[in-house]
């Protein structure tokens, strides 16, 4: 078999597989991504809120978090998810083990390490809306929630853009670590793959050139984003 | 979970942490050279080096370190011209395969650190440097490295962090470091927090005294930057 037929959509072509698995890739790192930025938001009020108590635990998530290796991350989530799913289960009288899925522990597990550093970009966005603005929305008398929605929000996307184009990135490549719990995203199935055929070079090549169209193609969406979003921005001239 | 379990685990996590040390030193020390060579390839005026270094960066940047190292230490073996090869009794070795694949990742990002580092030097300090007579290896010893040093410093403390994280993904090419004998230990004893947990606080004790150092030879070497005590 040439590395045609093996990466092909032939009969024994593994093309179709792989391109499944980078779409699990995409899939699972983009419910990280929003999970993290629940998080995130989460730490980034913590520390903008002014309340100290609220502010260390904010703090020490995100340091935890940034200083414990992802794959740790992900075994301790996955197992840990599951003991805690099998406990409750046989509280209620489930007897037997009970998995948490690949997918959800995966999400999980990227979004609680994007969340410890989405902390920073929510928060320096926020800083970076003139004050002024919030002070005429108070001065026009909106409620808080109408100006977060009005306001806050839609500036703290816009200059969250760039930040958060990295940690997709970063999510991109940590979700690769999924793979030890066997969910079926681009790794593993170059793996399944280069096990199976016994042609392993084949397989992890073709997988690292999808990654680089995933990461290279999301480099333009959020170039394009980002453009999109601050046209209404006056910019020093360049 | 008790006391003599955690101390017990506790031992035998920090028995495995001198080899996670040795391929984080290793790989971030050729990291670095590499690393040095990529970024002078990219300011060298050349364009064919400048597209190499481009073209490194981005292929290590934009893929997993994982699909790396398995690159390397399972995918490099299907050659057998390379089994044949004097290279091959290295790169049979996971050891060899983890430091190598580590620090050709960790050269690329350590690269586009350097190259902000040095694009930061400020010009008026090597115009007044070339002014003086200084010149090529000299006016880069004195001037440049200097300064893109104390500039590249905060940035690399970061990456060298990550580079403790990364040492994790050694446990999957058969090497015992902390990882896997955290979860060897998960495994045979089905303790399913604590093992992990003991391993996360010593990973992450070491990312603090790694940080404390980077500030420290930060502070160090912005002396002259600090205001005078009168």
């Amino acid at each position: 078999m040439t590395w045609f037929d093996l990466l092909g959509f032939g009969p024994k072509g593994w093309g179709l597989a792989l391109l499944q698995g980078a779409l699990m890739t995409l899939l699972v790192s983009m419910a990280g991504l929003i999970v993290g930025a629940v998080f995130g938001s989460l730490v980034a009020w913590s520390k903008l809120s002014g309340n100290r108590p609220a502010a260390a635990v904010g703090s020490a998530y995100a340091a935890v978090f940034r200083g414990v290796p992802e794959l740790l991350v992900i075994y301790f989530v996955y197992f840990g998810s599951s003991a805690l799913l099998t406990g409750l289960a046989n509280l209620i009288g489930i007897e037997g083990f009970v998995g948490v899925p690949a997918f959800a522990a995966g999400a999980l597990a990227v979004g609680v390490i994007s969340g410890a550093y989405q902390g920073e970009v929510f928060r320096g966005a926020y800083l970076a809306i003139q004050r002024g603005e919030l002070e005429a929305a108070r001065a026009v008398g909106m409620p808080t929630w109408l100006m977060f929605r009005r306001i806050i929000a839609p500036q703290v996307l816009r200059f969250a853009i760039p930040g958060l184009g990295n940690l997709w990135q970063v999510a991109l490549k940590d979700s690769s670590l999924i793979s030890v719990t066997g969910l079926a995203e681009l790794m593993r199935v170059s793996q399944v793959g280069a096990g199976s055929t016994h042609q392993p070079f084949v397989f992890y090549i073709g997988g690292l050139a999808l990654y680089l169209v995933l990461t290279s193609l999301s480099t333009r969406v959020f170039d394009v984003a980002e453009a999109r979003a601050t046209r209404g921005l006056r910019r020093p001239a360049s | 979970m008790d006391l003599a379990f955690l101390s017990m685990t506790f031992l035998r996590l920090l028995a495995a942490l001198p080899l996670t040390l040795e391929v984080w030193a290793l790989s971030v020390a050729i990291g670095a050279v590499i690393a040095m060579g990529l970024t002078w390839m990219r300011v060298s005026g050349s364009k064919i080096l400048s597209a190499i270094s481009r073209g490194y960066v981005f292929v290590f940047r934009g893929s997993p370190l994982l699909i790396q190292l398995f690159l390397i230490y399972y995918g490099l073996s299907t050659f057998a011209a390379l089994r044949a090869s004097f290279l091959w009794p290295f790169l049979r070795d996971a050891f060899n395969c983890a430091v190598l694949s580590l620090a050709l990742c960790t050269a690329a990002y350590s690269s586009e650190i350097f190259r902000g580092a040095l694009a930061g030097v400020p010009h008026g300090q090597v115009e007044a440097a070339k002014a003086c007579g200084m010149s090529g290896f000299k006016l880069f010893r004195r001037i440049i490295f200097p300064i893109a040093l104390r500039q590249a410093l905060p940035a690399y403390s970061t990456e060298v962090i990550s580079m403790t994280k990364a040492t994790a993904l050694v446990s999957l090419v058969t090497l015992w470091d902390v990882m896997s004998v955290a979860l060897k230990i998960r495994n045979d004893t089905a303790v399913t927090y604590a093992p992990l947990l003991v391993a996360g606080a010593i990973y992450f004790v070491l990312n603090f005294l790694i940080a404390r150092a980077f500030i420290a030879v930060e502070y160090y070497l912005s002396a002259h930057l600090r205001r005078r005590v009168v």
